[in-house]
């Protein structure tokens, strides 16, 4: 079965992560590089996403496309990345959710598979 | 059959299990499993049965002693099933009606009764619930080593919230609740026997075994609530409470301490002591002491400052329950520890004020009643 694993940040985290050293941050990277060797194969797409001030949004008014500024949540928590792992059940993704190194939240859904669809596989 | 001690009353009901199942599975299918589905509704209809029966308690230990011998392969299905209705991606609601569905085999009436609300929700909680373990992954499965512990502890959250829902009786019939604390309880056992040396299980089932030893002394004749200082020790269940006293010392024997054990513990104090005054209370204030360690919790430390007045006095206890009041301001218990106290210091205007800010924190009627009796007198 085929799970997202969205990744979340906070705006503080962001500017906390901003503001670290560099060396401090190559270190965090270096967890994260981790986290992917040890899932493996399990993974099979996923970025990180550029932070929210660089998120643009369209929302639908009436029907009509309107452009704004920014993520579309207004929330304390934006996605700061995601994964897509391919795993036997949902103790399996759970799993690698709990291991991501960075301590913000995680949400994990199971994805729908179409066959012939765009973008699968 | 073994199970009962009167065989014309098992044959008689397990004949009218049969009728049920005739009469229920043209609509509903044939269960998997029939002799495990038939064996779980002659069991309820023998505990119905039994509680008419003066001498049901006998035939209530009868029963749980045979429903536990299960074969390996069973015993092994059951804890997939405990497990999986208790995974953690389940909501609370969803993890007790799944529960009692499949495990404890009680009917979507029987639990909507339970809580108090309707059929039609509680079915919609378990169709949900399941449709969830299908679409998202939930596997069918004994958790291994990393996680066992860490489910295991949720088992026993869902089964002592489930235990608690049928004791408290926050509303609605009070028997039909208790029922709930049985239902609980058998599940309890279940697991015992299924995890025979997983102490906090014992911890667990012994506490429940414990609360439930006091169940008759709990009302009195009008119906209202008896506090443990207050009750009849004589209607004290002592064959249950025994039986719990022997699980702890087996859970003792393993060595890992752990917040239902000490829990239970705490009761058995109480349960061995003749008299609220000979309670050892050192013995209970250590026990605390061990299970703050545990759990840090306000409602923790409040008890443990209860139990302080009796080796230190009110005032000192007061002091400890008052360090508790940033948490605890909206908990009626708290308020209500603190008119006590008060009220024995000789304070008897705040106590007053006290059992009035307790009043209406509080929605159990038995509750109610008891805080109304005393800002009367």
């Amino acid at each position: 079965m085929k799970y997202m694993l969205m990744f979340t940040a906070t705006r503080d985290g962001q500017n906390q992560w901003d503001a670290m050293p560099e060396q401090q941050r190559s270190a965090e990277y270096a967890r994260i590089n981790e986290w992917f060797e040890r899932a493996g194969a399990r993974v099979v797409g996923g970025y990180e996403l550029q932070p929210e001030q660089t998120a643009t949004t369209v929302r639908f008014n009436s029907g009509k496309p309107v452009v704004t500024d920014g993520p579309f949540l207004e929330a304390k928590e934006t996605i700061a990345g995601y994964a897509i792992v391919d795993v036997g059940d949902l103790d399996e993704a759970l799993g690698l959710a709990k291991t991501w190194p960075t301590g913000g939240t995680v949400e994990v859904r199971p994805v729908i598979e179409r066959e012939g669809a765009p973008g699968q596989g | 059959m073994r199970v009962m001690g009167n065989f014309d009353l098992a044959e008689e009901l397990v004949q009218e299990a049969l009728l049920e199942a005739i009469q229920h599975w043209p609509k509903t299918g044939i269960p998997d499993r029939p002799g495990a589905w038939l064996f779980t509704t002659a069991r309820r209809k023998a505990i119905d049965q039994a509680r008419r029966d003066a001498r049901y308690k006998e035939k209530l230990v009868l029963l749980e002693g045979a429903a536990m011998s299960l074969d390996a392969a069973e015993g092994d299905d059951r804890l997939r099933l405990i497990f999986t209705c208790c995974h953690p991606a389940l909501s609370r609601e969803a993890q007790l009606a799944l529960t009692l569905r499949a495990v404890a085999g009680l009917t979507t009436v029987e639990i909507a009764r339970a809580f108090i609300t309707s059929e039609a929700t509680i079915a919609q909680r378990i169709v949900r619930a399941k449709r969830k373990i299908v679409d998202a992954g939930i596997p069918y499965r004994i958790p291994q080593d990393a996680d066992l512990a860490e489910r295991l502890q949720e088992v026993l959250a869902v089964l002592y919230l489930m235990f608690n829902e049928g004791y408290l009786a926050t509303g609605g019939e009070a028997a039909t609740r208790r029922d709930l604390a049985e239902d609980a309880a058998w599940l309890a056992g279940l697991l015992v026997r299924l995890m025979p040396r997983e102490p906090e299980a014992l911890g667990l089932l012994a506490l429940m075994r414990l609360h439930l030893a006091r169940n008759d002394a709990r009302f009195d004749a009008a119906g209202q609530l008896v506090l443990l200082q207050d009750q009849d020790r004589q209607k004290w269940d002592r064959d249950r409470i025994a039986s719990a006293t022997a699980l702890l010392d087996r859970a003792a024997a393993l060595g890992r301490p752990g917040p239902y054990q000490l829990q239970a513990a705490i009761a058995a104090s109480h349960a061995e002591a003749p008299s609220w005054e000979e309670t050892d209370w050192n013995e209970v204030i250590a026990l605390y002491d061990a299970l703050l360690a545990f759990t840090p919790s306000p409602v923790v430390r409040l008890n443990r400052a209860i139990a302080r007045r009796h080796v230190s006095g009110p005032g000192v206890a007061l002091a400890e329950v008052d360090a508790t009041a940033p948490e605890l301001d909206g908990y009626y218990l708290f308020h209500a520890t603190r008119a006590e106290l008060l009220r024995e210091l000789g304070r008897a205007v705040e106590a007053h004020e006290a059992l009035e800010r307790a009043l209406p924190l509080t929605q159990n009627p038995a509750e109610r009643a008891l805080l109304e009796r005393r800002l009367e007198g």
